[in-house]
């Protein structure tokens, strides 16, 4: 290390080592939980990069920019700032799937985060490639970059994405490259197997974008936002905006033989690929491949924001090469005079296995070195964000020597998606969806808030003025159930006749309005006539107190199951017990307990491999240290 | 993981003179309460505890006495356990033991897993170090057999059938799924109708495995029979014959307080247990022994009725009062004593005569008809107890009853007008207990399904 060291660039607390979606929220966190924080990037234009999907949220990914800025994140600020078009997805299910999604305006979304960052007192932005981190004694010490610049400090949050040995695969040519057109990070990798990290390589793919002026919008459906959109960021009063529409439209059989009829020119079909990409992000071909049967696949064209005339075209991601891309892109209605602007391509990169992380995200065998984002095996902005943000706030706590964050799976959707990627690891990008989480109707997006913002205000990031803005609402929402369950409702004849007008059964003795509120014919505007004195209210307010009352019997149903999941989670197992010691484990269970170290009961419980009898087992054995250590005192 | 009230034999399952049932845990008081009446009129809750109180198991679903009993109460701390314990002393062998575990576990107990009464003990402080090294090694020794056990422990047909089942839930939430978390594709939408059809073929599957598992039980506890016929027919002849050389399971069990005798016998494979010999070995006609009312019950409880004629006597009324209490009833018919001269006449009994079995027990005759006819009616006949999935188990029976309830849970939120993801979370309780029998887990599964099934991504 010496030999390469050219000169001291400076000494920060914490450096966060790339500035995507994970870094710039970890760097964030830092920064204003009062830490001398760097950030280093391989391009100051690539900060906050939306490399694939011009959009934000989602099933499942809505929810976590929720979470996000219930704890103090920056996301959902930067989305409500950058969107030209909202939809709330599933509203024809209960709330507890509704997701919000946007376009966003990647260019947009870029600059308002880099000049939050630029803005962010404590945080410094440089561009810079870390080549090496340095590391004493098992503790992290500094992080070295190309031009030979020292950095010492105390904590890494390492957010690299796609860009550790990052190779671009386009049909039969492949080179070294990161995400769009950006240099790929060819040196960082071999520093992390030095220090013991074991990495593995994953593969995504994005689709071309197509030139607007090229494709003939109006053979395609238009595909427009909601009258009403709905802000990300509980601090967002309101977004007003035009919005942009998208559009959809289908491949054809003449699509789908031009792609079989070139298949052996893809990479991965011709076996030249070895690294696993997601299978909820599958490409054309593997698309056309394995499900045969579908005569058609949609195509839906989406704008990269309002000043260019670059679209998007999602569904149609390939390895194909690209002479290949534009004729199949071409077979498709509307799509018949395309111009490609940038090739559809598939990249390689490394990534570390995430059970080497603890749940506090920070890696077992190295102190003070956390990781976030993709190079974690994840997938998406949003994920990428919230496991940005835990790391960045874990980082502090540690330094501080308080107690980390560790969000359990009936807290957070960044909860299961830490949980999942530390416990059982990952084969494939993991992607954060709905049915992940055990305990969906409580983790919805419309009682984010309400579960995390104390805890962030806890860690230090939420500020005053949120945290009064919140305890404003919850103050009113509690106020308000116990006013609706203490106001009794007779059944008075004029009462009768207007429950009759709305389909409702008439009432045969004297009912709450609460309980009134049950009936799933009934919403609260539609009890307004009944109801005169009602306070006036925020609309989400209205939606939380509905929510909460249509929903109860199932919510009570899942907070019986949760009581019992806290149990075990809530058996810490203390970091240096020694699985061999303990009699009556399987050889399986020992070694996967040994490898993942799980911090409770809960946790270990959901590591594969290991049985409810080891469980039994292992519990047994605490309690048989707990006394002797007891008697020893 | 020390959670809730647990219920199991302390006695081992073999045959002996008295059987206990324990129970620990903070609700076993209740629950006993709820099951045990003495006989001093007091519930359990009001009778002193660690004395000993004679009374009756009831079932208070219909007030039917179980068994007679013997119940102490013992109060925490100072039990094995440490926890509250309730033991019940019942008639020992397998079927009173069950009957009551089985209301245990009706009124809110839960089985207890095999070193669970220790664990606890050990947990709550009751026993030493070394003591609990011997419990881990019970607890791993589970473990390395429990693969093996939920292999062989199960019949192949159950565990197909449940997968069967399971297949189709795991299809059905799949597309909800799918429906949920990919609102944007062009995949089939799940309808509410849809689920409805497919939850209540659901349901009617499981119904059946429910209803299979009294079949099963009966399997395993023997086909009620009864012997019948007016005295001097031949029954405890036939009882004789049916008890001689290798076919006896089972000699006596005497109850202690009970006249009742109850043998087991195995024919052609289908256990049978012959209640209320104890008339027919007096040969003493059952009917005006105890009077038509319990006579009535008997046949009322009883599975297979062996009904026994004098092919050397004309039917009297007795004969025709007995084949009208019995109708409806599995009755095999048995002309005895054929190596005499014939008087008897079916002549307005069609539906006798054709079923007629002629024996002649003296002579040794005709029995092995009896024989085919059993294994005609049980092993591929009416009962189909060979062809048709059987649940013998009773955490089997458990399971399968608590996800009947949560599939028909499904059907009502569906009818009163419940969204999608409310549906879910009792289809997937539903999965979650049928996995429990099988041993499979849900989350993984599902997602392969989902990613394999469905084309969806961008």
């Amino acid at each position: 290390m010496k030999e390469d060291i050219r000169f001291l660039a400076g000494n920060y607390d914490i450096v966060v080592i790339g500035a995507g979606h994970a870094g710039c929220e970890a760097a964030l966190a830092a920064a204003r939980m009062g830490k001398k924080t760097l950030i280093l990037t391989m391009s100051l234009d690539a900060i906050a990069m939306m490399a694939c999907n011009p959009n934000i949220g989602g099933t499942g990914k809505g929810h976590l920019v929720r979470e996000i800025d219930a704890l103090g994140g920056e996301m959902a600020l930067i989305t409500d700032a950058s969107m030209i078009q909202f939809k709330m997805l599933n509203t024809s299910k209960g709330p507890a799937v509704h997701s919000l999604r946007a376009q966003a305006d990647k260019r947009q979304y870029h600059v308002n985060m880099k000049q939050v960052i630029e803005n962010e007192n404590n945080l410094d932005l440089k561009q810079a490639e870390a080549i090496r981190i340095d590391v004493d004694g098992g503790k992290v010490k500094g992080v070295l970059t190309r031009t030979g610049g020292y950095y010492k400090t105390d904590a890494i949050i390492i957010c690299t994405g796609t860009y550790l040995k990052g190779r671009i695969y386009i049909g039969e040519v492949n080179y070294e490259g990161g995400p769009s057109g950006l240099f790929p990070a060819n040196a960082l990798s071999q520093s992390l197997k030095d220090n013991g990290i074991q990495l593995k390589r994953f593969k995504t793919g994005t689709p071309a974008r197509v030139h607007r002026d090229s494709i003939h919008l109006e053979k395609m459906e238009l595909q427009e936002g909601d009258s009403d959109i709905v802000p990300f960021s509980f601090m967002t009063e309101s977004v007003n905006i035009d919005q942009v529409p998208c559009y959809l439209t289908y491949t054809n059989e003449s699509t789908h033989d031009i792609i079989r009829q070139n298949l052996s020119r893809s990479p991965m079909y011709a076996g030249h690929m070895e690294s696993v990409g997601p299978r909820y992000c599958p490409s054309i071909e593997d698309k056309v491949v394995r499900f045969f049967d579908k005569t058609k696949h949609q195509i839906f064209v989406e704008p990269e924001g309002r000043d260019t005339k670059e679209m998007y075209i999602q569904g149609f991601s390939t390895t194909l090469p690209e002479e290949v891309q534009l004729l199949m892109y071409q077979s498709v209605e509307g799509l018949e005079d395309c111009q490609i602007m940038r090739p559809a391509y598939a990249i390689e990169y490394d990534c570390i296995d995430p059970t080497q992380l603890r749940r506090t995200l920070e890696i077992k065998t190295i102190e003070n070195l956390y990781f976030a984002g993709q190079v974690n095996g994840s997938s998406g902005y949003e994920e990428a964000a919230g496991q940005g943000l835990i790391a960045g706030i874990n980082a502090v706590l540690k330094l501080n020597g308080r107690e980390q964050i560790v969000l359990d799976r009936s807290e957070a959707y960044i909860g299961v998606l830490i949980d999942d990627l530390v416990t059982k690891g990952t084969d494939e990008p993991y992607r954060m969806m709905t049915s992940r989480a055990e305990y969906r109707l409580v983790l919805r997006q419309d009682n984010a808030d309400l579960r995390l913002t104390e805890k962030g205000y806890d860690a230090g990031l939420v500020r005053e003025d949120r945290m009064g803005k919140f305890l404003s609402k919850k103050d009113q929402l509690e106020k308000e159930i116990l006013r609706l369950k203490g106001t009794i409702i007779t059944p008075k004849p004029e009462i009768n006749v207007y429950l009759m007008e709305l389909d409702s059964v008439p009432l045969k003795s004297a009912i709450t309005l609460y309980e009134l509120l049950r009936r799933p014919e009934l919403n609260y505007k539609r009890l307004t006539n009944l109801d005169v004195n009602r306070p006036d209210l925020d609309k989400n307010i209205i939606t939380q107190i509905e929510t909460q009352i249509k929903y109860e019997g199932y919510i009570a149903k899942q907070f019986k199951q949760i009581e019992q999941f806290k149990k075990l989670e809530n058996k810490k197992i203390p970091e240096n017990l020694d699985y061999n010691d303990i009699k009556g484990l399987r050889l399986e269970a020992r070694q996967k307990l040994s490898k993942i170290l799980p911090d409770s009961l809960g946790q270990a419980s959901r590591i594969s491999g290991v049985s409810p009898a080891d469980i039994n087992v292992l519990m047994i054995y605490m309690e048989q240290k707990k006394r002797m250590k007891e008697s020893d005192e | 993981m020390n959670i809730g009230t647990i219920a199991a034999a302390a006695t081992s399952p073999g045959i002996a003179g008295i059987g206990i049932v324990r129970v620990s845990g903070n609700k076993s008081l209740e629950i006993v309460t709820n099951i045990f009446k003495s006989k001093n009129g007091k519930s359990l809750a009001e009778l002193a505890y660690r004395k000993m109180y004679y009374g009756w198991i009831i079932d208070p679903e219909n007030e039917k006495v179980i068994d007679e009993v013997l119940v102490v109460y013992m109060k925490a701390p100072d039990t094995y356990t440490r926890e509250d314990i309730v033991e019940i002393n019942c008639h020992g062998g397998i079927i009173s033991v069950e009957k009551i575990l089985r209301l245990l576990l009706d009124q809110g107990a839960r089985l207890a897993e095999r070193g669970e009464f220790t664990k606890r003990a050990f947990l709550n402080g009751r026993i030493d170090l070394t003591q609990a090294e011997a419990v881990m090694d019970l607890v791993s020794a589970k473990t390395k057999n429990s693969f093996e056990l939920s292999l062989h422990q199960l019949e192949g047909r159950l565990s197909r059938e449940i997968e069967t089942i399971r297949q189709n839930l795991m299809d059905l939430i799949a597309q909800i799924e799918v429906n949920i978390d990919f609102p944007e594709y062009d995949e089939e939408e799940m309808t509410m109708d849809d689920i409805l059809s497919i939850s209540r073929e659901i349901a009617q599957k499981i119904e059946k495995l429910v209803q299979s598992s009294e079949t099963g039980i009966i399997y395993k506890e023997g086909l009620k029979t009864l012997i019948l016929g007016k005295p001097n027919v031949g029954k405890s002849s036939l009882m004789n014959y049916l008890l001689n050389e290798n076919r006896a399971i089972v000699t006596e069990i005497p109850g202690t307080t009970r006249d009742t005798i109850e043998e087991f016998v195995n024919l052609a494979g289908v256990p049978l247990k012959i209640i209320d010999t104890a008339g027919i070995r007096n040969t003493e006609d059952i009917v005006e022994k105890i009077g038509v009312q319990k006579a009535l019950e008997k046949i009322e409880e009883a599975d297979l009725i062996l009904m026994v004629f004098d092919a050397s006597k004309e039917l009297e009324v007795e004969d025709l009062m007995i084949i009208d209490h019995i109708k409806g009833k599995n009755v095999f018919y048995l002309l005895n004593k054929t190596d005499l001269k014939e008087m008897i006449s079916f002549d307005r009994l069609e539906y006798v005569k054709k079923e007629l079995i002629r024996i002649s027990i003296m002579n040794n005759e005709g029995l092995e008809e009896i024989e085919k006819k059993v294994r005609k009616e049980f092993l591929s006949g009416k009962l189909n107890i060979d062809n048709d999935t059987i649940v013998s188990n009773i955490r089997h029976k458990n399971l399968l009853v608590k996800a009947k309830q949560s599939i028909y849970d499904v059907i009502a939120s569906v009818e009163n007008g419940l969204t999608l993801e409310c549906v879910e979370v009792d289809i997937m309780d539903t999965l979650a207990y049928l996995g429990e029998i099988t041993g499979a887990s849900v989350k993984e599964d599902l997602m392969d399904k989902i990613f394999s099934e469905f084309c969806i991504g961008k």
